[in-house]
This record gives C-alpha cells, structure tokens and sequence, in this order.
C-alpha cells in the first residue's frame, strides 16, 4: 500500500478533500448562515447515520466484497430499536446494534462458508431483512417511546455537538486506528489485495472477510438505531437505495471497489461532499436565482458520481482496471 | 468446499450424482413442484385468470432479466434498468398526451411516444456501455452513475407528478388481449426466443459469452470487446425501456417515483436463480425465465395461501441462496 504511490493516486485519493473544502467555502462565501452554527450540526446530525453505514461498507469493499444488505439492516435496526425503546437507551440500542450483527454474520457465513458471490448473498440477506424488518413492524412504523430518553441518541446535544454526530465521528476514529496501526487492518486490505495469495502467507481471510461483514451490519444496525431516535419512529420501509449511497461515498472517496487498499478519512470526505451537495442546493433555491425541485438532488449526486469516477479513471488509468500487483 | 460437503452419491459411480443434478435441473423440479403443490393446495389455480395473472405480473421482470442475462454474461452487471424504466415511462405519456410537442394524430403520437422512449433508454443504455468500455470504469461503479440520476431525470421531467391517461392506442401493450393472449406475454416469449438463438446460435452469442469467459483472450483473438460490451448494455436499456412502457399501459399512470423501483433487484435475482454465472462466460435466457417464473410463483404461491408478503420476502431470499449454492455445487466437482 505504501510503495509506489505517486502524484496521481494521491490526487485520486486526496482529491475528494479538496472538493469538500472548494465546496465549503463556495457555500461560505454564497450564503449567509451556511457556516451558521444551526446549519452546520444539522447537516451532521442528519448525515450522521449515512456515515456509519457508508463506513462499514468502506471495510467491506477494501476486502474486495461489497454489502447491498446494509439499507434493509438499518431499517430493521430502527424497528427493533422502537420495540425495545420502552425499556431504556441502552437495551434499544444494544436490540438495533444486535440485529445488525446477526445480519452481518449471516452475510460472513454466506460469504465465507457457502462460497457465495457478496453481491448475491448481500442481496438475499437485504431481502430477508427487509421482510424480517415489516413482519416486526407489522407493516407500519412504531413510535419510539419519548419517555426512556431513547431520542436523546437521534435529537439530543452533548453541549453543542450532536449525539449521533459524536457517535460517528468515535466510529471513524476508531475505525482508521484499526486500519492503519493494527494487524487486523493490515489483513484486511491484504485480503481485498489478493486473497490468495493472503491465505498462502497464513492470514486467516474467512475470518478476517467474517469480521468485516459483522462489522458493516452492526454499523448499518447503530445507523438503525439513530435513524429510529431522529425521527422519533422505527421505520420498515426506509433505507431503500442506502446501499448505493454508501457506495457512492466509498467511491467518492476515492476507494477502488476492486479492493486492497482504501482510506476512513477519504470516505468520511465522501460522505460529507454529497450530503453538503444538497445542502448547498437548498440554500442557493433559498437565494431565489434558481428554482431547483428536489429531484435535482439525485441528478446533482449522479452527475457529481460520474465526475469523479471519469476521473478517476483517468488518473488512476490503467492501475484502476488491473488489480492484480497492488 | 468438495470435501466438506461429502456427496451420498459418490461412494458408488459418476454415473448419478445429487447434487450435480440439482445444480442444473434445480429451478426446472422447483418449477415443477411448485406447479404440482398448487395444484393440490392452491383453490382455482388451474384457471386461465390466475395464469394471466402471473405471467402479467413476470413480463416486465423477464424483459428485463433477458437484458441483464446479457450484460452478466459479459461479466459485467446493470443497477440502472429501474432508472431507464422510470425515464421512459416519464417520456411517453409526454408525447402521446402532447405536453411536450403538440401531435395531431393519435396514432402517430403513440408510435412516436413508444419509438423515442426506448431510443432514449437503448442510448442511456450505450451511455452506460462507453463508460465501461471506454473509461473501463467498472459496471457496478458506471450503471450506479444512471442508478442516482435516473430516476431524478424522470422525475425532473414529470416534476414529480402522477401522469394520469386513458389512451387505449398505446395501453394495448399493456392490456390488449389478441387471441386471449395479453400482448406483453407474446413481446416476453418474442424476445425471449430471439435472445436465446441470438446467445447460442449467432457470432455475437459466441463474442458475448467470450468477453466474459476471458476478456483478455477474447481481445487477443481479435474480438472487438469494445463493441460487444456497448452493445449488451444498449440492449439493458432496450429492454428496460420496453418493460417501463409495459408497466405504466398496464397502470394507465406514470409515476417516476415508482416505476421500476428496485427492478434491478428482482432482474438479477432471476438471472442468478436461473444459473447463469455472475462472474460471466457462461449464461442461460432459457433459466433466466424459468428463475423468474419459480420467484414469481412462490410469491403467488404465499399470498394464495395466506402468507404475508413480508414474510413471501424472506422466503425469496432463502430461494436466491439456495438456487445459488445449488449451482456451485455442481460447478466445483
């Protein structure tokens, strides 16, 4: 991961950076408020629970798989979250984190113990959870109960900061400690590197591809349990298309879906850079030159996708399409 | 995996193996099965109604399942045929209902209608085929670009709003009945044939299949990858906006929000329960169909009998994993 990387992979990775602070002052010189304290946590606030998902999905993808489930598994989250709201904060997190874990270790095993292609089993577990998640519910939301302090983990502040905000950003910090200066985070991009070649030099990749699975079903699970508190409500039917999301900020961030290497920070930046995309939207129709619906947004985000991974493959080029040797 | 799965068939000969006959005659005994349990459990199965039913509820899947039978085979994978549907379905009722050009004649609106729409998905289609071929940006990477945009652009188009016709000239793609068979089901078996020869017969089946099998050695032997990879993805789009046609003349409504919502899903699903390999070089039109005929029936199956379609969810998945498995069994001995 460390040898030959040259100006072009840097600026393929690091570019995403640059844009997100472009963009920053863009809407700092623009716009009053922007850099207003209210908009700023908001924006974190609500980005917080795309974050953790599209972080667990960053580990997936540097093994070389992918998690389409993660969508499904948030919503399930945030409905056994509402169920077990009534008994306290932690007993509702603790039911929206497990779920998610058990999701996550039915994508290793399939992954890992069946042979399953990741994108074919993350696809059948999304169904199964997403089935599991309005058979609980019964097909409508369930209220959260106000009364236990379960929203604090969506609404709440820590004096300034935002809760779910503060959760994430420990998510990022602990998650780029454990890639960058542990074995574990080693193996990890080893195996998305080359597998085989991995498991020839002793590395335990079931075990290592069983963890990160494990790991983006209880992030997308926490991302259930936030959404659940935000909004006062678990709710079945969310998280649709969560999945691409995430994978778009992956991708944004510079991360190759091909595996072996990838960056925590980079996918954070990505995250940002498409959820203050929107923001920036609503602020310029809030300017009144331009009208732009809400259907803008998805366009904007596309064509901004299509940007950045043109690019990409323009600077990263030849490396980008052969995955073999990094 | 051979080891740790031993088979009950082995000890004695080659000649039977479970597991092998499984793996490719799987979907077909499910099919089978599922017919028969019906048959005896399922009140007024045997009816024309409840097979009309069906087959009109799995057109729009198969048509598109057919053209994502094709990209697979190429090794590569489409998440935008849900988008192109919403984009052609948002295109056509603009036309023939004259919103967005006055047309005179009815007839020549619809004709317009249905041939510019699925023109602008086979070239949102041949969008999605240059990126991968010219910018070798991976499939999953380039069709998640139309995946996002997609079905912002029908709905920009439609400004979000429900269009509501009645316009029977164009609905019958949808509902016409000629010799009590419905019109979509005669369009699936159509292109469902014509792709099947097209995959085993024609030179461009063999391409297709050698693109995916080995790229490079397709390449060095002359076949014009390039060209094989635009082409498959402009057929994705040729379906998809074909299917996105049939849906909104079946709803006589257009809604960008939801027209082919999740459809890629269900298409891939059917073309992975059918056995055509994911990772390409090798695929089945013919399983295709069937994979979506078994996941199409065992949802009908639940429902007749009272099972909540939640719960009809969590079944498909098991069946997508077994069929899956099924298949590499077979494969790894």
């Amino acid at each position: 991961m460390t040898s030959g990387i040259d100006y072009r992979t840097l600026l393929a990775r690091y570019g995403v950076i640059l844009a997100l602070v472009a963009l920053i002052v863009f809407g700092w010189l623009r716009y009053e408020n922007f850099l207003g304290l209210f908009n700023v946590m908001s924006v974190l606030r609500y980005n917080s629970m795309f974050a953790l998902v599209a972080l667990g999905m960053c580990f997936v993808i540097m093994t070389g798989g992918i998690d389409l489930s993660v969508g499904s598994t948030a919503a399930l989250g945030s409905v056994a979250a509402a169920l077990a709201s009534p008994y306290g904060i932690l007993p509702g997190a603790a039911a929206g984190i497990g779920v998610g874990l058990i999701v996550g270790m039915m994508n290793g095993v399939l992954v890992t113990r069946m042979a399953i292609m990741p994108f074919i089993a993350t696809l059948a577990t999304m169904l199964a959870a997403s089935g599991t998640a309005l058979l609980m519910a019964n097909n409508q939301s369930v209220s959260v109960s106000y009364e236990s302090g379960f929203v604090a983990l969506g609404q709440g502040n820590l004096w300034v900061l935002p809760i779910p905000a503060i959760i994430a950003a420990l998510a990022y910090l602990l998650g780029s400690l454990v890639l960058n200066f542990t074995s574990t985070g080693r193996s990890i991009l080893a195996v998305g590197g080359g597998e085989d070649a991995s498991r020839l030099m002793g590395l335990r990749t079931d075990a290592i591809k069983f963890l990160v699975y494990v790991v983006s079903g209880g992030l997308a699970g926490l991302a259930g349990v936030i959404l659940a508190a935000q909004f006062g409500a678990g709710q079945p039917i969310e998280g649709v298309g969560w999945e691409l999301f995430a994978i778009a900020s992956v991708v944004v961030g510079g991360t190759l879906l091909t595996g072996g290497s990838g960056s925590v920070g980079t996918t954070l930046a990505g995250v940002l850079l498409l959820g203050i995309l929107f923001n920036v939207l609503n602020f310029e129709n809030g300017k009144g030159w331009i009208s732009l619906s809400a259907y803008w947004q998805s366009v904007i985000r596309g064509v901004f996708l299509l940007a950045v991974v043109t690019l990409q493959a323009r600077f990263v080029g030849a490396r980008a399409s052969e995955p073999a040797g990094r | 995996m051979s080891q740790v799965l031993p088979s009950p068939a082995r000890p004695t000969s080659r000649a039977f193996d479970v597991l092998e006959f499984l793996s490719r005659y799987g979907t077909l005994i499910a099919l089978v099965l599922l017919i028969v349990f019906n048959l005896i459990f399922t009140r007024n199965f045997a009816t024309w109604q409840t097979l009309n039913v069906n087959l009109t509820q799995v057109c729009t899947i198969v048509i598109v399942a057919v053209g994502m039978t094709m990209v697979i085979a190429t090794g590569g994978i489409d998440l935008s045929v849900g988008s192109i549907m919403a984009i052609a379905g948002a295109l056509a009722p603009m036309i023939f209902l004259g919103t967005l050009f006055p047309v005179g004649n009815i007839y020549l609106g619809v004709t317009l209608a249905i041939g510019i729409a699925v023109l602008v998905a086979t070239l949102l289609g041949l969008f999605n085929g240059w990126l991968i071929a010219q910018f070798r940006i991976q499939p999953i990477v380039a069709t998640l670009v139309l995946f996002i945009a997609g079905r912002g652009i029908a709905q920009v188009l439609t400004n979000g709003n429900l269009q509501v016709f009645k316009v029977p000239e164009f609905q019958w793609i949808g509902l016409g009945r000629p010799l009590g068979i419905p019109v979509q089901v005669i369009m699936m078996v159509i292109i469902v044939i014509a792709a099947a020869w097209m995959l085993r017969r024609t030179g461009f089946g063999r391409r297709i299949l050698a693109t995916g099998g080995n790229e490079k050695a397709a390449e060095l032997s002359g076949i014009a990858v390039k060209r094989v990879k635009l082409a498959v993805y402009a057929i994705s789009g040729f379906c998809a906006g074909l299917a996105g046609l049939v849906v909104i003349a079946i709803n006589s409504a257009s809604d960008a929000n939801l027209v082919g919502l999740g459809m890629e899903l269900d298409a891939i699903a059917a073309v992975a329960v059918g056995g055509t390999l994911l990772t390409g070089g090798k695929a089945t039109i013919i399983g295709t169909l069937l994979g979506a005929l078994t996941i199409q029936l065992v949802r009908y199956t639940l429902l007749a009998n009272g099972v909540p379609d939640a719960a009809a969810l969590v079944v498909k998945a098991a069946i997508i994993i077994l069929a899956v498995w099924l298949q590499q069994q077979g494969r790894v001995r």
